[in-house]
């Protein structure tokens, strides 16, 4: 039996983390959700990948980070976008339909 | 904004660790907890929500571990963590640590060393600006590299299109008077522009100008520039000096110039006072402007190579003009030698440099080979260790990493043991080298010498630890856990028996190399200096002063003091001689005879002048083979008279009676001399330089009086003993006339040898270094050997090997071993001493005795090294070795 492939497109993450993030605030199994979500389940996050992503982005100045109480008094981490990320979040979408089309283009073409 | 974020985060992991452990431990609970909590939401129990979240989530630390692993502050960690473990290991076997330790510092520090001292040599720039653009020019007359004339120098800097500007400089030596201790200087006595072709200026005062330099007038100005070194040294560095008079042999000279601190004078690196030449530019050709006696250096227009440049000063040579006279002497029709000046500086040393900076890169690889059979014989303890992490899932990288860490570790001990070792080196180094080694001031371990020994030992750490990694790696693969196979010990036995062969042939070469030099050494103490250098004390006296001007009263002086030391107890003889025999100087004249035979036209004409004493001969011990000595009636007025060697007389006169043949020294519009007597040959330069021709004049009969005169003693009892009785002795006649260069004419000879010496130490050292390295390399991989096969060994006896039989067992194996490795060491010594070729004298590079020599050494002390281990071997009694493991 063939299992579809729910990898997300490499180089993709940190677009898709940002673009999540840009709507509200959120933890990182929110994060993942919400891509499964609305990738109507195309795309599983690795819980790895994007806890090593988060924490990269944080780092770069993207994201900020913020602990937050749970119902059940748990620390939940909280990720919000910040400016830059903002302005990151703009270029990588703005790169990314430039070249989406481009290979939309490329598999359209009559043989 | 985010670097900051970036290290402000890495530092709080780094510094708080268990913090930054919990909030990813957090965060990945919180996560599953979320994931619980969808699948609880979808109507699972919290066990099998829970328990289907971890299903996807998959193992908790492997995720935490992933999203701890990013960072640099990781990097870090498991750098430190992998120093630890090297700590740790070295801590559990301090033995093992020590003796690679020492036996890398002993590698480095040596390496450290040689380094510093051919640094400055043959690496470094010159220190001045453009330094390339040097050169140093001799007049090439028959081939060989003469000091070029004043009126050369003159021609050549008129007609050259080539070089920015030329100086010429000759030595000096005057006493500082005028003071409480009067102190000769060493100097030079240089053209204007000589501050300007190096490109260095005075830190204070002015440069000379063209107006320093005026055709000599006694009664001056005369004006110098001083070193830094003698400003501080005799002038308190008083900034007031610049513009005051000193009083140099009693000269008034103004000070108009104080060089900086760091100035190095890389062609007289002891002068410390230049003055202005002051030839006479109208070159009257029986002046001394016409003299071979000046270092030429010119600066290269920016612009022009060395090629051009050379181009152009062999089409000067070619081309006379009528506008500059050239003198028979200086024709220039051999042309010009000219070499970038560091080239020539480091012409003569450069031999025995490489072949020196040669033997430490082999004792170099000894001790690092020597090092890496320590550790693969400690392999053999740890590899059930290596299997166990490998089992518990470490990464083949990351524990060669740790491996790496481990030899790493043990280099940059030895690297630190070797920087302390080096800094005594450099000094004894410094103290024992030859007078010949350029810019020897420039040694010093620097930061350029610790950058290198620092990279030097990070190699040699990646080196040395590299075949053990590896092999420790390949050991522990799943499977060899339990029991080592017979495979990889067999495969890990015959890395370290290449290894100890590889260290028998470097120690091979380097003996053999050694050896060379040592029958060099002897070869050359061997020959004849054509004098008698036992119990006689040699002292240069000088005279300095205004009342010195007149000849006559100098050569009053120099015959009083004779007659004074001739009084103290236990001299038996002494004379005075303008040179001295293996003193370094060298002054010689175009010498030419009034008849010539045709076979003998094209003879090199030139002759080493002495101006003796009466008594000379006999005070230094050259025989007398016809005619007569020079004596005191061969005085002022007398007819002039000379003395010649026996091969000049053979070779220029060609079977003709020498007695009674007239002959001119230097111009030929001098006066001439007439042939009284001739001598035996003797050496002038080096015991390694065929004798050379000499002529030999009274010191009233020549031209000009000689300032400096040697005085040799002989004496019946020990000759360095009576120094202070003749100290005494002269100064009880003048205080004020300094005494310098005393030595024992033995002393002399040995120090003619001292390149060779020099590197014969050096070779020694290293050679004795490898043998016993090597020695202990054989020793320890017998003797694991043999405890490894200590079963074996039992089986053995058990079923009746004698012990002989034993014995002969493990010494033929160590013997096969070093066999093998005298045949490389052959053929690679027979390589390598070609090398070594400048510095043989006697000897060929293939000198049978010397290979045969130390072949059979290596043999007796391997067969040292492989006796204990045999011994032990062959007292294994069976019941022990069957309960062996």
């Amino acid at each position: 039996m063939d299992t579809p492939n729910t990898d997300v497109i490499q180089g993709t993450l940190d677009m898709l983390i940002l673009k999540t993030v840009s709507l509200e605030p959120m933890h990182g199994f929110g994060i993942t959700r919400r891509v499964e979500q609305i990738s109507r389940g195309v795309f599983k996050v690795n819980p790895g990948s994007l806890l090593t992503a988060l924490t990269r982005l944080e780092r770069a100045g993207w994201l900020d980070a913020e602990w937050r109480q749970t119902a059940n008094s748990r620390r939940a981490k909280y990720y919000s976008l910040t400016r830059a990320g903002r302005k990151q979040l703009e270029e990588e979408t703005s790169n990314w339909s430039r070249r989406a089309s481009a290979v939309a283009r490329i598999l359209k073409a009559e043989t | 904004m985010s670097l900051w974020r970036e290290l402000a985060r890495g530092l709080r992991g780094l510094v708080n660790r268990s913090a930054a452990d919990r909030d990813i431990a957090d965060e990945v609970e919180h996560y599953l907890e979320e994931a619980a909590a969808t699948f609880e939401a979808r109507g699972l129990s919290p066990e099998d929500a829970r328990r289907a979240a971890r299903r996807e989530l998959g193992s908790l630390t492997v995720v935490r571990e992933q999203v701890r692993a990013y960072g640099w502050e990781n990097i870090v960690e498991t750098t430190l963590a992998d120093v630890r473990y090297a700590i740790g290991r070295i801590r559990r076997y301090p033995v093992h640590a020590l003796v690679a330790a020492v036996t890398l510092a002993l590698g480095i520090g040596a390496s450290t060393a040689i380094f510093s001292a051919v640094n400055p040599v043959l690496f470094q720039p010159l220190p001045y600006p453009d330094p390339q653009r040097l050169m140093l020019i001799w007049d090439g007359q028959g081939g060989s590299r003469l000091d070029v004339t004043f009126g050369t120098y003159r021609e050549l800097i008129t007609r050259n299109r080539s070089f920015e500007t030329m100086t010429v400089m000759r030595p000096m030596q005057p006493t500082l008077t005028g003071v409480a201790e009067p102190e000769r200087l060493d100097g030079q006595y240089v053209s204007a522009d000589f501050f300007r072709v190096l490109g260095v200026r005075p830190a204070l005062g002015r440069d000379f100008e063209a107006a320093d330099d005026q055709p000599y007038d006694p009664n001056g100005p005369f004006v110098a520039i001083i070193s830094d070194r003698l400003w501080r040294r005799r002038f308190d560095a008083d900034p007031t000096l610049v513009g005051r008079q000193i009083l140099l042999n009693d000269i008034p000279v103004t000070v108009i110039g104080i060089m900086p601190t760091g100035f190095e004078n890389v062609m007289s690196p002891q002068s410390e006072i230049w003055s202005t030449l002051r030839y006479d530019p109208a070159l009257p050709f029986n002046g001394r402007e016409w003299g071979h006696h000046l270092h030429l250096v010119g600066r290269v227009r920016p612009g022009i190579d060395s090629d051009r440049a050379r181009q152009e000063l062999e089409e000067i040579a070619a081309a006379e003009l009528p506008d500059f006279d050239r003198p028979e002497w200086a024709t220039l029709r051999d042309g010009f030698i000219a070499h970038s000046l560091q080239d020539e500086l480091t012409r003569s040393v450069r031999p025995a440099l490489i072949a020196i900076v040669g033997a430490v890169i082999l004792l170099l690889t000894i001790a690092c080979v020597n090092v890496t059979n320590l550790l693969l014989a400690q392999g053999a303890s740890r590899r059930g260790e290596l299997s166990v992490r490998t089992a518990l899932g470490a990464s083949r990288s990351r524990i060669i990493r740790q491996l790496l860490a481990e030899t790493l570790l043990l280099a940059s001990i030895g690297g630190a043991l070797g920087i302390v070792l080096a800094h005594t080196a450099v000094d004894a180094l410094v103290a024992l080298s030859p007078p010949e080694l350029p810019r020897s001031g420039a040694i010093v371990v620097d930061r350029t010498v610790l950058a290198f020994t620092a990279g030097l030992t990070t190699v040699i750490g990646l080196l040395v630890g590299l075949l053990p990694a590896l092999n420790g790696f390949r050991a522990s693969v799943p499977g060899g856990a339990p029991q080592q196979s017979m495979r990889i010990a067999s495969g890990h036995q015959l890395t370290r028996r290449s290894l100890v062969v590889v260290q028998v042939a470097l120690a091979l070469v380097l003996l053999v190399a050694a050896g060379l030099l040592l029958r060099s050494v002897q070869h050359l103490f061997a020959m004849p200096p054509g004098f008698d250098p036992t119990e006689r004390l040699t002292m240069q006296v000088q005279v300095a002063g205004q009342r010195f001007r007149d000849a006559e009263t100098s050569h009053r002086f120099f015959d009083s003091v004779r007659e004074a030391v001739r009084q103290v107890p236990g001299v038996t003889a002494a004379a005075f001689t303008s040179q001295l025999p293996l003193s370094g100087d060298e002054e010689a004249y175009g010498v030419h005879f009034e008849t010539t035979p045709p076979a003998a036209a094209e003879e090199d004409p030139s002759a080493y002048r002495y101006a003796v004493s009466p008594g000379y001969f006999a005070a230094m011990g050259i025989p007398l083979r016809t005619g007569r000595a020079l004596d005191s009636h061969d005085g002022a007025g007398a007819p002039l008279v000379a003395v010649i060697n026996e091969s000049f007389a053979r070779r220029r006169l060609r079977g003709l009676n020498p007695i009674g043949q007239r002959l001119h020294i230097g111009p030929n519009s001098g006066p001439w001399f007439t042939v009284v007597g001739v001598v035996g040959d003797v050496t002038q330069m080096s015991l390694a330089v065929t004798p050379s021709d000499a002529v030999y004049v009274t010191a009233p009969q020549w031209r000009f009086s000689d300032n400096a005169r040697w005085l040799v003693i002989r004496s019946q009892v020990d000759a360095a003993a009576l120094a202070p009785a003749i100290r005494r002795a002269i100064a009880a006649i003048d205080r004020n006339q300094p005494i310098i260069r005393v030595a024992t004419m033995e002393e002399r000879v040995r120090a003619t040898a001292a390149d060779r010496r020099f590197a014969l130490l050096l070779f020694e050292a290293f050679a004795l270094t490898a043998l016993i390295l090597a020695a202990i390399g054989t020793y320890s991989l017998l003797s694991g050997n043999v405890t490894e096969r200590t079963r074996e060994m039992g089986v053995r006896s058990a079923l009746g090997a004698s012990r002989l039989d034993i014995l002969a067992l493990v010494l033929r194996q160590g013997l096969t071993l070093t066999g093998l490795g005298i045949a490389i060491g052959l053929a690679g010594a027979a390589v390598a001493s070609r090398a070594l070729v400048t510095l043989l004298f006697g000897v060929t590079p293939l000198d049978s005795a010397t290979y045969a020599f130390v072949a059979s050494l290596l043999v007796i002390v391997s067969m040292l090294a492989c006796a204990v281990p045999a011994w032990r071997a062959a007292r294994v009694r069976p019941s022990v070795a069957l309960r062996f493991e």
